[in-house]
């Protein structure tokens, strides 16, 4: 879990531009840093040098004590973690990745944030069914085998839930950018355009909404407009090159970029299409976003702009004076992420991060900056851009347009506080 | 690339011709599906009635299931037990500080009421009501809205004449409602004269204890020097270690089983209720007898029963064969082995034995 500072460029030129710019705006954000200093001298060998380590001297595991790999036991601290007294239950409930122990753009599979509504079904590929109903014209039935014979296509998208940073409407309130912003993942799925199987079932003209429900004992079912269904929507059976995780809708699920996770569904086992939405529990009672004057905006899919800081933050406290990487994460779901910016002075002073590739649409995308901490108190934040112009908004700014209320889609600008001992507090400034 | 799939689609046209049915599509795979099986999934409602299936049920239909199949978690009067969604009242809240989202207070179509309890309700064990049943537990919520008298009976028929009071509120995404580039170029310096803290996570508290990182509360160690990485804290496991008398490995299985199966409603530690009472130290003791728990059912009080292990074992096959009104509302464990684990499990939580 190494972070390099990185000082060259994907297409391989110097970031000269980002760094001389960056390191202007953070003598402005902190009154000036001394002149580097010089790398300390050590008063004795270090015996991790000196003495003969046992893995340097005995054999190890040989390649069969681990069919399926697993990481370091060094890393066992990077787990999902959940919130205990968000839910009533353990099976309709979350847990979030830990961002901050991540880096890159894909979230390991074993690492992906949860959120089900009826537990985990656990469903042999063989007894597994796709049904196609309604308005078209040929009702059919898929095996998994029959999925996998028709052409395929790899796309690597984020997934957010619309509750991610839910809990901080009204203001902070979570310690931890797992808590704040860990319902995001993003894989690579494998599978079929969703066009392609309706094609095959051939869509009646009158043909408007789909209805996907999932194979669990919540029956999940949400309603999806059949231009989204036809453009980039995708039946998906692997992540990241391998089957679906259980928790992840083995063996089937619904990929549909750039709109809230929870039309994703998960052990996908029928699409009904129809003429009218059918309005069901999680598009009215829940996933509806409640204004301050009491109307409700629904059907809110797409995710908009947003961005976090993973590292500092209250689980990754800053350590080190001098040299520092601060690293994010930026998405949105109209498209692809054109621009970071971060300040350390709460807003004051801006400088675009430099984002490392890939840089794809709907997709999470990574950024850095360098930085020289003198020691003093931070508050950073970062504010994505997206390729249509869309401005990640401060929380001031979204609770101006809809109020407290809302729940979901609460993409508004994190602060996090380092204080003098490098510690990180969520906060919200002026 | 598209003359490739056209080469494909031409393939499989010509495939379908010399083959079977004209029942097929560019890539002729999949099956018909046979209107038997359409029928056994299609069973989704929508606001304007499509989906219904014949049927009928009364307010006091509906509060007599009710009461046996939903108020352990939603309460006797939909007024929610512990976390457990609140289904009545809530009318005029929506605008304040404290919205309460039931379906007489938010919920817009009723179609929507029925289609949730099909499809997934009671929690644990869905799709086991009847039409009659969902059609009265409707009819029931209603009522306890106060949107219909409790003469009323609730049909395929009448039910697109009922409208929720709130259906006229929602509207739809007018995003974003934040400003674009285009109307204003972000700021990028002296945006600000000052920045005032306003909030903290920490004053409210309510983020899980970690092991890992600078959480729960310990200072972390200073800036600038070398910390060695903190020892993350050993975590004593809480499951009781089963005395030699049992099967351990039984015991194991049985733990498990009790926290995937049993754990979202009870739990195994000693006076700790949940939704249903703990069931540490039960094992031998009469029903409907822990301490702190009041939600039992009149007839568990008056079953007389000893949870020994033929009565669990009865119990556990189905709940309501044993006591017949229970407010457990579970299917039951139907594999012989998964009982004889859980009541090994349950045993091994009695110290005494």
């Amino acid at each position: 879990m190494k972070k390099e500072p990185t000082d060259i460029r994907s297409d391989g030129r110097e970031s000269d531009n980002g760094r001389r710019r960056f390191l202007k705006g953070s003598l402005a954000a902190l009154g000036g840093v001394a002149a580097t200093s010089v790398a300390a001298r050590a008063a004795t060998p270090d015996p991790d040098i000196m003495e003969v380590q046992e893995w340097n001297q005995a054999l190890g595991d040989g390649v069969a004590a681990r069919p399926y790999g697993m990481p370091s036991q060094f890393e066992k601290n990077v787990v999902r973690r959940d919130v205990e007294w968000l839910t009533a239950s353990r099976e309709s409930s979350v847990n979030f990745t830990p961002l901050h122990d991540l880096d890159g753009i894909i979230t390991p599979n074993g690492l992906c944030f949860e959120r089900h509504h009826g537990g985990i079904a656990e469903i042999p590929p063989e007894k597994h069914r796709l049904m196609i109903n309604g308005l078209v014209d040929r009702e059919l039935v898929f095996t998994m085998d029959d999925l996998k014979r028709f052409p395929r296509v790899n796309r690597i998208f984020f997934l957010e839930c619309a509750a991610n940073s839910g809990m901080e409407w009204r203001g902070a309130q979570l310690n931890g950018c797992q808590f704040t912003h860990g319902m995001v993942h993003c894989v690579q799925y494998s599978g079929v355009l969703l066009k392609t199987i309706l094609e095959e079932a051939g869509l009646k003209t009158n043909a408007k909404w789909l209805m996907p429900e999932g194979a669990d004992a919540s029956g999940m079912n949400r309603s999806v407009p059949v231009e989204k269904a036809l453009d980039d929507c995708m039946v998906a059976f692997s992540m990241n090159g391998e089957a679906l995780r259980p928790e992840q809708g083995y063996p089937l699920r619904l990929v549909v970029p750039g709109w809230e996770g929870n039309m994703w569904v998960k052990w996908l086992r029928r699409i009904e299409v129809g003429d009218e939405p059918w309005h069901t529990r999680e598009e009215t009672s829940k996933y509806t976003d409640l204004l301050a004057n009491g109307t409700a905006r629904r059907f809110t899919w797409v995710m908009d702009a947003k961005s976090v800081v993973t590292n500092p933050s209250p689980q990754a406290p800053l350590k080190y004076k001098g040299p520092n990487v601060l690293s994010g994460l930026a998405w949105s779901g109209r498209g692809a992420i054109k621009r970071v910016d971060v300040t350390l002075d709460g807003g004051k002073n801006w400088v675009t991060a430099d984002i490392q590739g890939p840089v794809l649409p709907k997709c999470l995308t990574r950024f850095y900056v360098n930085f020289e901490w003198d020691g003093k108190p931070l508050l950073i934040q970062s504010r994505a851009i997206d390729d249509t112009g869309y401005v990640q908004p401060t929380k001031n700014e979204l609770r101006q347009a809809r109020g407290t209320n809302s729940i979901y889609h609460n993409n508004g600008i994190q602060t996090w506080h380092v204080r003098e001992n490098g510690e990180v507090e969520n906060v919200e400034v002026s | 690339m598209s003359k490739y799939r056209n080469l494909l689609l031409g393939l499989a046209v010509a495939g379908t011709l010399c083959g079977t049915s004209a029942y097929a599509g560019p890539f002729g795979l999949g099956r018909e599906a046979l209107p038997e099986e359409v029928e056994a999934w299609n069973t989704d409602v929508r606001p304007d009635g499509q989906g219904l299936p014949e049927g009928s049920g009364s307010v006091a239909d509906g509060e007599t299931v009710f009461a046996e199949q939903c108020a352990v978690c939603h309460g006797d009067f939909a007024e929610g037990v512990d976390r457990w969604p609140v289904l009545a009242g809530g009318h005029g809240t929506l605008k304040s500080q404290n919205p309460v989202k039931t379906i007489g207070s938010y919920w817009p179509y009723l179609s929507t009421v029925y289609d949730y309890i099909e499809r997934a309700m009671p929690f644990g064990n869905a799709r086991s009501l009847s039409s009659d049943e969902i059609y009265g537990i409707v009819a029931y919520l209603l009522y306890m809205n106060d949107l219909v008298d409790d003469e009323f009976v609730l049909s395929k028929d009448n039910f697109t004449e009922v409208h929720l009071p709130n259906e006229a509120n929602f509207i739809a995404d007018d995003r974003p409602d934040t400003p674009s580039v285009t109307e204003a170029e972000p700021c990028m310096t002296n945006c600000k004269e000052s920045v005032e803290i306003t909030a903290r996570a920490r004053i409210i508290d309510v983020t899980p204890d970690v092991v890992d990182g600078a959480e729960g509360g310990e200072e972390p160690a200073a800036a600038g020097e070398d910390s060695a990485a903190a020892e993350p804290a050993a975590q004593e496991d809480q499951v009781a270690t089963a005395a030699p008398a049992f099967d351990a490995a039984l015991v194991e299985e049985g733990a498990g089983l009790f926290k995937k199966k049993c754990g979202s409603c009870h739990s195994a530690e000693e006076g700790k209720n949940k939704v249903g009472p703990s069931l540490h130290a039960i094992y031998g003791q009469p029903a409907a007898g822990v301490e702190g728990f009041t939600k039992y059912s009149k007839n568990m009080k008056a079953s007389g029963l000893t949870w020994d292990t033929a009565n669990l074992e009865q119990f556990l096959t189905k709940p309501k064969d044993l006591v017949k009104g229970t407010k457990m509302s579970f299917a039951g464990l139907k594999k012989d082995g998964e009982r004889a684990a859980v009541i090994e499990y349950l045993k091994s939580l009695t110290p005494t034995n």
